[in-house]
């Protein structure tokens, strides 16, 4: 017989392990299964592993870096006893109850694990451009993690593509490195915050390119420019650069989930009643797999919290 | 940091590498790069597995320069598999343990 839980958690950002350490606090024994590494997708830590300075959490006074914070929130979670495993979660069947949860081989007969709740904290993915060379040249130039790979830019013209705050973020973080940041957007005005359009305005290094799609990344070996179409005249020009950094957005990991809960349109988990509930009774989901608006750290952690609460109160009246 | 990983410099790295009878698999990291911390593990777990059969070096990219720059390293973390002191196997990114196995496998 495959374990049984009283709460499974699938990720490990913000959401999962603020999800866990409630839920171990209540004495419920979680058990997270945290995924596995990755610099794209949805890797243990989730998307503040990409990261560095994050100013914004409350509490850390002059900032604290992305991986640390994610560290010191697993190593909170342990604490407690919270039992965290390095593994993905290939299938879930929400049908039966307990809930059924595979990792490893999804055809398996049995599920690895039961769980009479679940928590989904599955967060989200960076989107690419899925234009010609993008994948070939990533890691030869083309990147989704400007603090992973910035270093190498060093005096070298670079682009960002994207409008929004983490676009910004990266070109801001970028020119520590690099000789010149484009932004290339394909509208003419930002949907980042006026704090990060006001700091990337004044910056020298970065140069507007408006109204631009990439239609193709240029580069034999490695990047060295960009196809662009102009999205009012579509004219066609080159921009040579050494570095395109992909920031235009996110998708939630929510594959996991077809079939299985309600979703949006775009792909998000549906949540109930501003409550972490979703179409399953006994499902709950958290951060920003179900959160297309906020999408903040403390947002999610605060949404972590929510869904330990509703598990708890769940277990609670079902006698569980 | 486990004892079976070697901590590999530009000065040291000829010799470690060039000299090794079995593959040495180098981990280009840094530590400001948050998906170099997620392999940290999965590269102690593989040394203490595999030890005899592979050597696995960290070399810091922020200090040695000239060796991340002879192998063209763009993006961190970068895993080279060194076969007879040649790059046999080069791979971008974070991956989970099975899939850096599974690509190194041939080389065991």
């Amino acid at each position: 017989m495959p374990e049984r839980r009283k709460v499974v958690v699938i990720g490990s950002g913000p959401a999962g392990l603020t999800a866990a350490l409630y839920s171990a606090r209540a004495q419920l024994e979680p058990l997270v299964i945290e995924g596995e590494p990755s610099s794209t997708s949805d890797q243990p830590g989730g998307q503040l592993m990409l990261t560095t300075d994050v100013e914004n959490f409350p509490g850390f006074v002059d900032g604290v870096m992305g991986p640390d914070l994610m560290g010191m929130m697993r190593a909170q979670a342990l604490r407690f006893e919270a039992e965290i495993r390095t593994a993905k979660v290939s299938r879930i069947d929400v049908t039966p109850w307990p809930f059924e949860v595979w990792v490893g081989d999804p055809e398996a007969d049995e599920p690895t694990v039961l769980a009479d709740t679940l928590i989904v904290a599955t967060g989200a993915r960076s989107l690419m451009l899925g234009c010609p060379n993008e994948a070939r040249l990533l890691g030869y130039g083309v990147s989704t993690c400007a603090t992973c790979d910035g270093f190498f830019f060093r005096e070298q013209p670079i682009a960002v593509a994207g409008g929004g705050d983490s676009a910004l973020e990266e070109a801001l973080f970028l020119t520590r490195f690099a000789s010149k940041v484009t932004v290339i957007h394909r509208r003419d005005e930002l949907r980042a915050s006026k704090i990060m359009q006001e700091r990337a305005f004044a910056n020298p290094k970065i140069e507007f390119h408006w109204n631009a799609v990439i239609t193709e990344v240029l580069g034999d070996t490695k990047v060295s420019g960009v196809t662009l179409r102009d999205t009012v005249s579509g004219e066609e020009s080159e921009l040579s650069i050494s570095g395109l950094f992909v920031a235009i957005g996110h998708e939630p990991n929510s594959s996991l989930l077809k079939g299985q809960l309600e979703l949006e349109d775009n792909g998000y988990v549906r949540t109930f009643g501003g409550t972490t509930r979703t179409s399953v009774d006994g499902v709950f989901a958290a951060g920003d797999v179900q959160d297309h608006y906020y999408r903040q750290a403390i947002t999610s952690a605060g949404s972590g919290c929510m869904a330990a609460i509703d598990a708890e109160r769940w277990l609670e009246e079902r006698g569980e | 940091m486990s004892e079976k990983i070697e901590t590999l410099t530009d000065a040291t790295f000829d010799e470690h590498v060039k000299a090794s009878d079995v593959p040495v698999l180098v981990d280009f990291w840094a530590e400001w790069c948050g998906p170099c911390k997620m392999i940290s593990p999965v590269l102690e777990e593989i040394a203490e597995e595999q030890a005899g059969k592979i050597r696995i070096g960290k070399l810091n990219i922020d200090d040695n320069l000239d060796v991340t720059r002879r192998f063209d390293v763009m993006s961190i973390p970068t895993l080279i598999l060194f076969k007879d002191g040649e790059p046999a196997v080069r791979l971008i990114g974070a991956k989970p343990k099975g899939q850096l196995l599974e690509e190194i496998s041939a080389y065991l």
